[in-house]
């Protein structure tokens, strides 16, 4: 009894030792900002580092959310999102079954798609922002002048910068989406070419809902990924652009007020709101796409 | 309905030859079997027929078609898969009307069919389920269904019955030779259970390391044996094979005269026995009894002669040797004989 005991002990001793470290990390880098956000939210800054605060309450947090800056961040985040989700998901379904075919070089294909998920946004940044210089970039060279600039033209920076994100969320999209054909029972999809179903067919009656796991999977996550998105407006347009208020996200202003400006309390309010407004929408993805998913087994 | 034929069928993967110039034909209404080992060659050659595998050479007829160049879903057959391979997402109705969509049907007369289909099967009252809500012997019935609603050219059917158990095995085995020779339509059943084929099949065609090794009848193949791997192969158990020498007409196993002579080729030879055709004597060919299976009426008992297994049927109210025990036996019935090195049949 007691050896099983103290067996039980030592088992469990050795479980809280090897999840230690990833523990620390988590609560280092999660948990402790997370709630320290929400002490942070109550409070005005001190104008100089070392005065004391001053309690705001909530009102801070009203102030921020009703102001002109956030209501704008508030259509650039969404915006983004919604120029880059639904494509990527579909570019990466789309590439991930061109690639599915037992064609020769095809591993080639496959690895130069999956880089541009793994290639960091600064990389992204230079070589979009390349493209899309005013003087030797993509344009001029079609003889086109673009005037004002891509990057400052308020109305098309934002979609400069759904490129980008775009073509680095299709890579991902494209893996997930590889990975997840791979696991298909092979013998359902030949099932379908004998019962007579053609590519196009087959492709929505049985690849789509077979795949629905992983699309949902892939449109959750991308949805997330986008709503922080701030990378490449920082890199390309940044605060002096001309387009700087049209590409001005809400993450983007989170890291403004935590770095650039520091004013701690307005950028707790700002990722309070961006939490919420994140997991309002991961909740309706749950709640009415999910329902649609097949779960085959 | 149609035949099905295979003209000098060669395929490999890579440099692995799997199929070696297969000539088959497969009789309008016959329910043929092709019947081997574990990695003959047999699922590769099912595959090909519906078009998800492409010969490295030779062709394959459907009717008098060449369809080598034909796409599967352009082929008119029909397939059951071992695994099933129900579609997941669908209610076995839906799985069952999938083929029929892509037909130009009403759909009154879609639903005539899914229901006429599953009243064969018994699958009325499953229709509203999903393939995951089933048995094993449901999702069976279900694959079965779906191959024979679109009234096709050939059924090609790949080991459908070795997920099931004993009982539901012998009982789905009568149900399909029973659907088969209602629909009369060409069927093509692939499996490595000669009992099954045995049972099942117009015709049987035995393939061995990818090469057929002959086609006949149930009673052909269990009479008349082409070869030592048929002979061995086919009943239950097959042939025992012993390694014997032939000298001026008679034939000795382990340096002991048999009763039996013949016309025979000189020198060694492997001579065929069934489990009936041997029996326990006080003299005769020296064995030791490794083995006994009680089956009931009948023992089986196993015995080691040389480096050769022999297995002799006996009643089982006749006095059984132990473990470890020397024999001997005598032949009872004239041997087949075989030869030593190819296997090919002699006599
Ligand atoms: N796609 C493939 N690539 C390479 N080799 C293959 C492929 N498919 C089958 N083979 C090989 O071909 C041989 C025959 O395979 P096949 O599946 O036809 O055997 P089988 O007779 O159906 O066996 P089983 O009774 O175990 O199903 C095997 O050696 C197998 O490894
Ligand atoms: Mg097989």
């Amino acid at each position: 009894m007691s050896a099983k005991r103290s067996a039980r002990v030592r088992e469990a001793t050795l479980g809280y030792a090897l999840i230690l470290p990833a523990l620390l990390l988590v609560t280092v880098f999660v948990l402790y900002p997370f709630f320290r956000n929400f002490s942070l939210f109550l409070y005005h800054a001190p104008p100089y580092p070392g005065l004391p605060s001053k309690w705001a309450g909530l009102s801070q947090m009203w102030e921020t959310v009703s102001s002109t800056s956030f209501q704008q961040g508030l259509e650039a985040t969404l915006l983004y999102t919604v120029l880059v989700v639904p494509i990527g998901v579909l570019l990466g379904l789309v590439f991930a079954v061109a690639a599915h075919q037992k064609l020769k070089g095809m591993a080639i294909y496959r690895t130069i798609f999956a880089t541009t998920a793994v290639s960091s946004v600064a990389v992204a940044a230079v070589v979009f922002g390349t493209f899309m210089n005013p003087v030797f970039g993509l344009l001029p060279w079609l003889g086109i002048d673009p005037n004002p600039s891509v990057l400052q033209n308020p109305t098309w920076a934002m979609f400069a910068m759904a490129v980008i994100g775009l073509w680095q969320f299709v890579g991902l999209s494209f893996i997930l989406f590889s990975a997840g054909l791979q696991s298909l029972p092979e013998e359902v999809l030949e099932a379908a070419k004998i019962d007579g179903a053609g590519a196009v067919r087959s492709f929505f009656q049985i690849t789509v809902p077979l795949l629905s796991p992983t699309i949902f999977y892939v449109f959750t996550v991308g949805t997330i990924a986008a709503m922080f998105t701030f990378g490449q407006m920082d890199l390309l347009v940044g605060p002096g652009g001309a387009s700087f208020v049209r590409v001005n996200t809400l993450a983007y202003q989170i890291y403004q007020y935590a770095v650039t400006t520091p004013n701690p309390g307005v950028a707790a309010c700002i990722s309070i709101a961006l939490f919420i407004l994140t997991a309002t929408i991961t909740f309706l993805n749950f709640r009415f796409l999910e329902r649609r998913v097949n779960y085959a087994t | 309905m149609a035949t099905v034929a295979f003209r000098n069928i060669d395929k490999q993967f890579g440099s692995n030859v799997v199929l070696h110039d297969l000539n088959l034909d497969v009789h309008d209404g016959e329910f043929l079997v092709l019947l081997g080992p574990s990695g003959c060659g047999k699922t590769t050659a099912l595959r090909m027929v519906a078009g998800l595998e492409t010969p490295s050479s030779g062709e394959i007829l459907i009717g008098d078609q060449v369809v080598n160049d034909v796409a599967p879903r352009h082929r008119d057959v029909a397939m059951v898969f071992q695994s099933y391979a129900l579609y997941p997402h669908l209610s076995v109705g839906r799985n069952i009307e999938f083929p029929l969509r892509q037909q130009d049907l009403s759909a009154d007369e879609r639903k005539r069919k899914i229901n006429e289909a599953a009243e064969m099967l018994g699958l009325s009252d499953l229709l509203d389920r999903k393939p995951r809500q089933l048995s094993g012997g449901q999702r069976q019935r279900v694959a079965l269904a779906r191959a024979i609603v679109r009234d096709p050219l050939c059924f090609l059917m790949d080991e459908p019955l070795s997920n099931l158990d004993a009982t539901l095995r012998t009982q789905t085995r009568a149900d399909i030779v029973r659907l088969q020779q209602r629909l009369g339509t060409t069927t093509l059943f692939v499996t490595h259970d000669q009992v099954e084929a045995m049972t099942m099949g117009h015709r049987i065609a035995v393939l061995h390391e990818g090469s057929l090794q002959q086609v006949g009848t149930p009673t052909e193949l269990y009479e008349d044996p082409a070869n030592a791997f048929v002979a061995s192969f086919v009943g239950n158990p097959g042939m025992s094979l012993l390694a014997a020498t032939a000298s001026n007409g008679s034939i000795a196993v382990e340096g002991t005269a048999t009763a039996w002579s013949g016309p025979v080729s000189e020198g060694s030879i492997t001579i065929g026995v069934r489990p009936d055709g041997v029996a326990i004597r006080s003299s005769g060919i020296p064995a030791v009894c490794v083995g006994l299976e009680v089956l009931g009426a009948e023992v089986h008992v196993l015995a080691d002669v040389g480096t050769s297994r022999l297995v002799i049927s006996q009643p089982a109210h006749a006095p059984r040797p132990k473990l470890g025990d020397p024999i001997e036996v005598e032949l009872l019935t004239q041997p087949l004989i075989f030869d030593a090195t190819t296997g090919a049949r002699q006599s």
